[in-house]
């Protein structure tokens, strides 16, 4: 399959069976290179299955997946080694101070002593985290902890980063200090893919897929996808899609 | 379940800390994170908690059937094994069995998707017709438009209660919305713009926020055009809970406010 040179994730009728239960719907959709994806959903749509099997996770039934290049049947190691992958919930150790978490991931993407050295000093110094760095992940606050979790997922300057619901009960000055960090990466090259229950964080995207019950309902820009829907907002666009699904179940 | 180093609080007419074993009785609490016995069934977790009260779930089903019935058809399965939208119909459920006359929910909706969360409130509304009060936290400002009465909480104080309307009211600045066709850029040449107080992103637009008479229309639009901005929309704007609470939590506002 030819990836073209603009997409760095290529997906194909992506299906994930469980048992009966069909997770993942023949899922087609490419992700082009430095851009913000928004991938969208409500729960249990089946993002996170999606998510895990583009980061070498977990094998899909079938279709064709490559991500950066890199084939998810035989190239897992390669993709893992590629991305990045922050989660809202697992990603630092809170027995672990700042610093030791800054070390241990460095130290896990395979950098030197001394890349280790110079990039958790410059993560510090970004973050404002120079005097806090002694302190254990558990004693400071939530949004410094997802800014933190957020770098370190960046530290090995991967091609692709997956956030899932990074900003899950943030306040809205740091939301949007966060979405201002996934701005200044994507401007760096590395392409951002990006799950969230904010609509107004979709519109921050440069594309987004709405995904209702394992299959993708909609892929364009927000602009585009409030045109197609006669829509104000993401909000709305969402939910006529998703509630559209429930309706006809009931 | 905590204590207070010092000050008192009254729930129902009670005292905290004296008549806590009493206030437990006529509460309903559902925590941030899951805490009903995973390897327990649905119903079994919800026969759980109505027996520790001392009541059956017979006795006060019909306040929880209109959440309940949802996981009825999987009453056999492990709560371990739900979905998230279930999980979190059952602990409400089981915070509801006993009838309680208040309710504390602390950030029900969080990670919960936007269809989930619309019905996740007309579920509340319901419940506050049947004359519980509900006292809810929430990181989602949209959900703050919904309540009678809000509590900004920043850095473990108070910075105002009142009603939505009034939190609205209150807020002393103007408040422009401009859009272009680059966001991000917009949004970073806003913010050198002579006589703005907060430029904050708000989906599609940034919201400019001004003392009244230090910025115009007419300003924005000159300044962005020799930006070189596209399409460039500008509409004076009444301020939403989000913008207000923005407000409240810069510094300058904390500083004012000591």
């Amino acid at each position: 399959m030819n990836d073209g040179p603009e997409n760095i994730i290529v997906v194909k009728d992506l299906v994930k069976k469980f048992g009966s239960f069909i997770a993942n719907d023949h899922l087609t959709f490419n992700v082009r290179k430095g851009e913000i994806f928004g991938f969208l959903g409500a729960n249990g749509a089946g993002k996170t299955t999606a998510i895990r099997i583009l980061c070498g996770l977990s094998y899909p039934t079938s279709g064709i997946i490559h991500v950066g290049g890199y084939d998810v049947y035989t190239q897992r190691e390669k993709i893992k080694k590629n991305i990045g992958y922050m989660c809202q919930r697992f990603s630092l150790y809170d027995d672990l101070t700042v610093f030791e978490n800054i070390r241990f991931y460095a130290a896990i993407y395979g950098l030197s002593r001394k890349e280790i050295e110079l990039r958790s000093s410059n993560l510090l110094q970004r973050l404002k985290l120079e005097e806090a760095h002694n302190k254990l992940i558990r004693d400071i606050p939530l949004g410094w902890k997802q800014k933190l979790a957020f770098s370190v997922a960046i530290i090995h300057d991967p091609r692709i980063v997956f956030l899932d619901e990074p900003t899950g009960g943030v306040d809205p000055i740091t939301r949007r200090q966060f979405w201002n960090m996934i701005y200044e990466t994507a401007r760096q090259g590395i392409t951002v893919f990006v799950t969230t229950h904010y609509m107004d964080e979709a519109e921050y995207c440069d594309r987004v897929s709405i995904m209702v019950e394992g299959k993708i309902a909609a892929l364009d820009t927000p602009l585009a996808l409030r045109e197609q829907f006669g829509a104000a907002n993401m909000n709305e666009v969402f939910l006529k899609l998703a509630r559209a699904k429930i309706t006809e179940d009931v | 379940m905590l204590l207070p180093d010092s000050g008192t609080a009254m729930v129902e007419g009670l005292e905290i800390v004296k008549d806590r074993k009493k206030i437990r009785k006529m509460i309903g609490y559902m925590p941030g994170r899951f805490s009903l016995y995973q390897d327990l069934s649905v119903e079994e977790n919800l026969r759980f908690f109505a027996t520790i009260f001392g009541t059956t779930i017979q006795e006060n089903y019909a306040l929880v059937k209109d959440i309940y019935r949802h996981i009825e058809p999987f009453r056999k399965r492990r709560a371990g094994k739900l979905s998230g939208g279930m999980k979190q119909k059952l602990a409400l459920s089981c915070a509801l069995i006993h009838k309680p006359e208040v309710l504390f929910l602390d950030e029900p909706t969080t990670g919960v998707d936007a269809v989930s969360r619309q019905e996740f409130w007309e579920m509340l509304k319901r419940l506050q017709s049947h004359g519980i009060t509900i006292l809810v936290s929430t990181p989602y400002m949209d959900e703050a438009r919904l309540c009678d009465k809000i509590a900004l909480i920043q850095n473990g104080s108070v910075m105002k209660i009142s009603t939505p309307e009034q939190v609205i009211n209150q807020y002393r600045l103007g408040l422009f919305s401009v859009s272009s066709t680059d966001v991000y850029r917009l949004l970073h040449d806003l913010q050198e713009i002579p006589g703005a107080h907060s430029v904050h992103a708000f989906g599609q637009t940034a919201h400019v926020a001004f003392e009244e008479g230090s910025l115009s229309e007419e300003a924005i639009l000159n300044f962005l055009t020799i930006k070189e901005h596209q399409v460039v929309k500008i509409k004076r704007i009444n301020p939403t809970i989000e913008d207000c609470f923005m407000e409240l939590m810069s510094p300058a506002s904390l500083n004012d406010s000591k």
